[in-house]
């Protein structure tokens, strides 16, 4: 196979790990949202702890995101 | 492939002002040192400028420095606890250098600091030979069953140990690829988007100003974020050095 072919497949293949960061966010921001409807008191408390723990799982999928764009670009 | 029009383009360092060699090294002022004295300067215009005045009702500039004070303050107090104080000072500058490479480099034209993954390193391996350094320190030879999880069989040492092991010693790679690649994929998303709408042309290219718009705003969001996840991830690294565990 072609050298520069191969590394399109690789980087569409290295981008494949997105998936798991937008479950993860699904997972984060469903579950916020179910504890904020049900004791909408408390979900002020808690906004700071969501918004670093959406910082954290967002990461995960932009490190697939770098190596992609190693692989493209390096 | 990495021409001028490439999304990436704007992550080029260039020396500003001709290269200086000195011994064999590369001292040339480049873009990037240039936006960290730019940086430095505004945070210090800011702090100095807004407690000028030190009112017991502070005005809008003196709330805004204090309500900065006050963040990083509580950060430090909650994570760490009270032994914290003493590193407030570094903490503090951390923060506010992070937060205005980040926002300083979202202006049109800019060169964003943090964008470069020997910055952003650079800092992580201070914060984590600092850590150590505090934790060894603090506790002597007793620092290094930090690494031997309380309440796990006596079995399981020979897996949990080299874990602990290898997850310490991620630490400053995975703080500073996390800013790092933030601020890449943010920037780069945006030149791609904003190339879209270049490439409608004169009669159909405002129509998107909207979605730019909110992906800037994100972006903002983000810039801000990252360095309060930098900052927090520092004051928890902090407080498994003192309180161990």
């Amino acid at each position: 196979m072609d050298v520069e072919a191969a590394r399109y497949i690789g980087a569409g293949l290295a981008v494949i790990a997105l998936g798991g960061a937008g479950a993860g966010l699904g997972v984060l921001f469903g579950n916020y949202l179910n504890a904020a409807v049900r004791n909408p008191a408390a979900a002020e408390k808690w906004f700071g702890r969501m918004m670093m723990t959406f910082a954290l799982v967002e990461a995960t999928g932009l490190f697939a995101f770098v190596v992609a764009m190693i692989i493209l670009f390096v | 492939m990495a021409e001028a029009h490439s999304p990436l383009a704007q992550f080029e360092i260039k020396p500003l002002g001709g290269p200086i060699h000195i011994g064999g090294l590369d001292v040339s002022f480049t873009n990037s040192a240039l936006w960290m004295v730019i940086a430095v300067a505004a945070i210090t215009a800011f702090m100095l400028l807004g407690t000028r005045k030190q009112a017991i009702v502070p005005g809008r500039w003196q709330s805004l420095c204090e309500g900065m004070y006050d963040f990083v303050s509580n950060m430090l107090k909650d994570n760490v606890g009270n032994e914290g104080r003493q590193f407030f000072p570094f903490v503090f500058s951390l923060f506010m250098f992070v937060l205005f490479c980040n926002v300083l480099g979202l202006l049109p034209g800019a060169f964003t600091v943090t964008s470069h993954i020997i910055v952003t390193a650079a800092m992580a391996v201070f914060v984590f030979v600092m850590v150590t350094i505090v934790g060894i320190i603090r506790h002597g030879l007793h620092f290094f069953t930090y690494f031997m999880p309380q309440g796990a069989p006596m079995w399981l040492m020979p897996l949990m140990i080299p874990i602990e092991i290898i997850s310490y010693f991620i630490r400053p790679m995975s703080l500073s690829v996390r800013l790092f690649a933030n601020m890449v994929a943010g920037h780069v998303m945006l030149a791609v988007i904003g190339s879209f709408a270049f490439a409608l042309g004169v009669w159909a290219g405002w129509l998107p100003v909207g979605v730019v718009t909110m992906l800037f705003g994100l972006e903002l969001l983000i810039a801000c974020l990252q360095a309060y996840v930098f900052t927090i991830l520092t004051c928890i690294y902090l407080h498994d050095a003192i309180h161990l565990h």
